[in-house]
């Protein structure tokens, strides 16, 4: 489905990725992990497009289609999402309409879609708030202002849900909650798994692996993809650290 | 949902002029001869055409200004200052306004905003106001709404005792040169108690090349009275020099409320040189919300003398500078009263080598105790080539005063950008909901009509700003 060969990325004329070669199929699970400033967001981040990165690869593809020349909201629409480390906040922008606008965009290029009114999209998305734990008010709001970190984190899984992608890329969706939000969290990503869609999912912890069982786990240092196995490896990384890879 | 009102609109319906054949019978540029024949066109009292042949002196002595734009390629002999087209004036029902003329009026959505928002409606074409009318159950409550060249016959004291008293003529060039050749526009008398929970509206437009509109309003709220007027305008893009020099006055007693909300979107080829001006007694507040998205030239700076003790002025202001556009705008409060307060909040976008100038003044004046002002500048610059000026001028003479003025400019954040579109949203939509969402805090201050209006135009001046 996602396919990287000798993938290399640099931002402001400086390497932070080089030579990564990934394959992801259907229905897989992959967990990326790696010490702190090692590529890991700036993977995630240039296969959905930022501007900031510049991208040299023999291969970057999404389900046969070459992504490099392809804006983000193209690759959206192509059936990518990503919940990025730190959602921004965009004061001014009214939560439910940006919901109404992302998914009227994702479905824009099925023919017989017609868009959808904020009015409708409202109902559909009232059940996903209950199952979050998140109160209607917050399509009141703008755009992930004044969220807590944990909201913020919700939030980008109430969009998963909605626009329901083919591949998500989770940027540490997992940091920085509390257990209830944690559990919240991992039944969404889980819930999503089970309708056999691709993931992958950057993350320090194992703990949100209980939610997710990944069939695959890379290893990024330095920028380079330096090793990959199952779920042990996992394991054995949250015991032992990055040093002995 | 009433969204219908002025969701179509679009830039035909602004540049689309009807017949102007009428323009003929007037001639170009300024003189006693004009004043005179103004005058008597509208049969006025004898000081009225004393008032504006003395108004006429003060303009020929008085300089451009030397601040601010340009006004060189202003050919003051090029503009047609009175002109009316073949219409009755003041007609109490659309049927009688000309086909043309309420064709156009009704594509603006005004028709339909008064049967469903309004208590009552005034609408100037060229010189002459066409339609003028107020519902009967404010009329009922004795609240006046009327053409100024009406009320100075109806009404002669009320008018004379407030005409150009907060704008003297000498205030500034265009000022006077108003004061000379000023015609129809709205009077508004709001008596004591009386509070307008419907908005009125005027609308002003232009149809033939080359025009000038100089509508008075004058507004009086008397104590605890309450009420909101909205200022609407628009006209065709010929090519040549259009100018507009109105002058708005609005006199609000204690106690009361006064809201002033005005949608200007005149063609790129008008200098808007306005002048409004409110003065405010004890404990009453006045509001100013402005969004200018038109004209090539603007400069307008609504003022609030806070006169009374404890009264407030909000001052919240849109100007967008699109290609080939100046907007030269601002707020000027004066507080001279003790535990007076007011708030600015200007935001203005800049694209496509557009210049928006923020442009104000803050006076306290000596011995005011307890005196309390905060002025935000938000500049939003969508592009490289466009630009934003702030001139902010401080003039505190008192010392028991809380003054905090914040100014920012910036571009659109790229990782914002980022974000939407990384969520299928097209570049051109997310640029939209990023600039609507900067100047969301003034749109949402206006009745969800013209909320959807003002967010529609910046929508048409934001369209081709993806490359």
């Amino acid at each position: 489905m996602l396919s990287l060969k000798n993938l290399s990325v640099s931002a402001d004329s400086k390497q932070i990725l080089q030579d990564i070669n990934l394959e992801i199929g259907p229905s897989e699970i992959h967990c990326v992990m790696g010490p702190n400033g090692s590529g890991k967001s700036t993977l995630v981040n240039s296969l959905m497009g930022h501007p900031k990165y510049s991208v040299d690869a023999e291969q970057m593809s999404f389900q046969g289609k070459d992504l490099q020349e392809l804006e983000p909201f193209e690759r959206a629409r192509l059936g990518i999402f990503l919940a990025q480390q730190y959602p921004k906040e965009i004061p001014g922008v009214n939560f439910l309409n940006f919901l109404t606008a992302a998914f009227n965009g994702c479905h824009s290029e099925i023919e017989s879609f017609k868009p959808m009114k904020a009015f409708k999209m409202k109902k559909k998305i009232m059940p996903l708030l209950e199952d979050l734990n998140l109160n209607p008010d917050f399509l009141k709001r703008y755009l992930n202002h004044g969220f807590s970190g944990g909201e913020k984190k919700k939030a980008e899984i109430l969009q998963l849900q909605l626009l329901d992608p083919n591949l998500a890329l989770l940027d540490e969706t997992d940091s920085g909650l509390d257990v209830d939000a944690l559990r919240i969290v991992g039944e969404g990503v889980s819930k999503f798994v089970n309708s056999e869609k691709s993931v992958l999912i950057v993350t320090h912890y194992q703990r949100i692996l209980e939610y997710l069982k990944p069939d695959f786990v890379h290893i990024i240092k330095d920028g380079r993809l330096v090793k990959s196995g199952g779920a042990d490896l996992a394991r054995k990384i949250e015991k032992e650290g990055f040093n002995w890879v | 949902m009433n969204d219908a009102i002025f969701a179509g609109l679009d830039r035909e319906v602004f540049d689309k002029h009807n017949d102007y054949a009428y323009q003929d019978q007037f001639d170009k540029g300024l003189n006693e001869q004009l004043i005179r024949s103004i005058s008597k066109d509208k049969e006025e009292p004898e000081w009225m055409l004393e008032f504006r042949l003395k108004a006429l002196q003060e303009f020929r002595e008085l300089k451009f200004p030397k601040w601010g734009p340009d006004l060189q390629d202003l050919d003051l002999e090029q503009i047609t200052y009175f002109a009316k087209a073949d219409a009755n004036k003041n007609a109490k029902s659309w049927d009688e306004v000309p086909d043309d003329i309420k064709e156009t009026f009704e594509k603006l959505g005004i028709p339909e905003a008064e049967r469903k928002v309004l208590a009552g409606v005034g609408a100037q074409y060229e010189s002459e106001v066409v339609y003028h009318k107020l519902k009967e159950e404010w009329e009922g409550q004795g609240v006046i709404f009327e053409d100024c060249d009406i009320a100075i016959k109806k009404y002669p004291e009320l008018f004379k005792k407030h005409f150009m008293k907060c704008v003297p003529v000498r205030d500034h060039k265009f000022a006077a040169l108003h004061a000379a050749v000023w015609s129809g526009g709205t009077f508004l008398y709001v008596p004591k108690g009386v509070k307008l929970t419907e908005p009125l509206q005027a609308y002003f437009r232009m149809n033939a090349p080359g025009q000038g509109q100089f509508e008075h309003t004058l507004i009086i709220i008397e104590d605890e009275a309450e009420a909101h007027y909205i200022e609407g305008c628009s006209a065709p893009k010929y090519g040549e020099n259009a100018l507009h020099a109105g002058c708005v006055e609005i006199f609000v007693g204690k106690n009361a409320k006064m809201r002033y909300s005005s949608v200007e979107n005149w063609s790129k080829d008008t200098y808007n040189l306005n002048t409004k001006r409110a003065v405010v007694a004890e404990n009453s507040t006045m509001e100013w919300v402005g969004g200018n998205m038109g004209s090539g030239v603007t400069m307008l700076y609504p003022c609030t003398i806070l006169k009374g003790r404890g009264a407030h002025a909000d001052h919240l202001g849109i100007a967008f500078a699109n290609e080939g556009q100046l907007q030269d705008t601002g707020a000027k409060v004066i507080c001279a009263a003790d535990d007076t307060s007011c708030n600015v909040v200007m935001k203005s976008l800049s694209k496509a080598g557009g210049i928006s100038v923020y442009r104000g003044l803050l006076k306290v004046m000596p011995n005011c105790k307890n005196v309390a002002c905060r002025v935000e500048c938000d500049a939003l610059i969508l592009d490289e080539i466009s630009r934003s000026d702030t001139i902010p001028d401080m003039q505190i003479l008192s010392d028991d005063v809380s003054i905090a003025h914040e100014a920012r400019a910036g571009k659109i954040n790229e990782d914002d950008l980022f974000y939407l579109m990384s969520k299928g949203i097209e570049e051109e939509t997310a640029m939209a909901m990023i600039v609507n969402g900067f100047i969301d805090p003034i749109v949402r201050e206006l009745p969800m009509e013209y909320a959807v209006e003002m967010n529609r135009l910046i929508e048409l001046e934001m369209e081709g700003s993806v490359g």
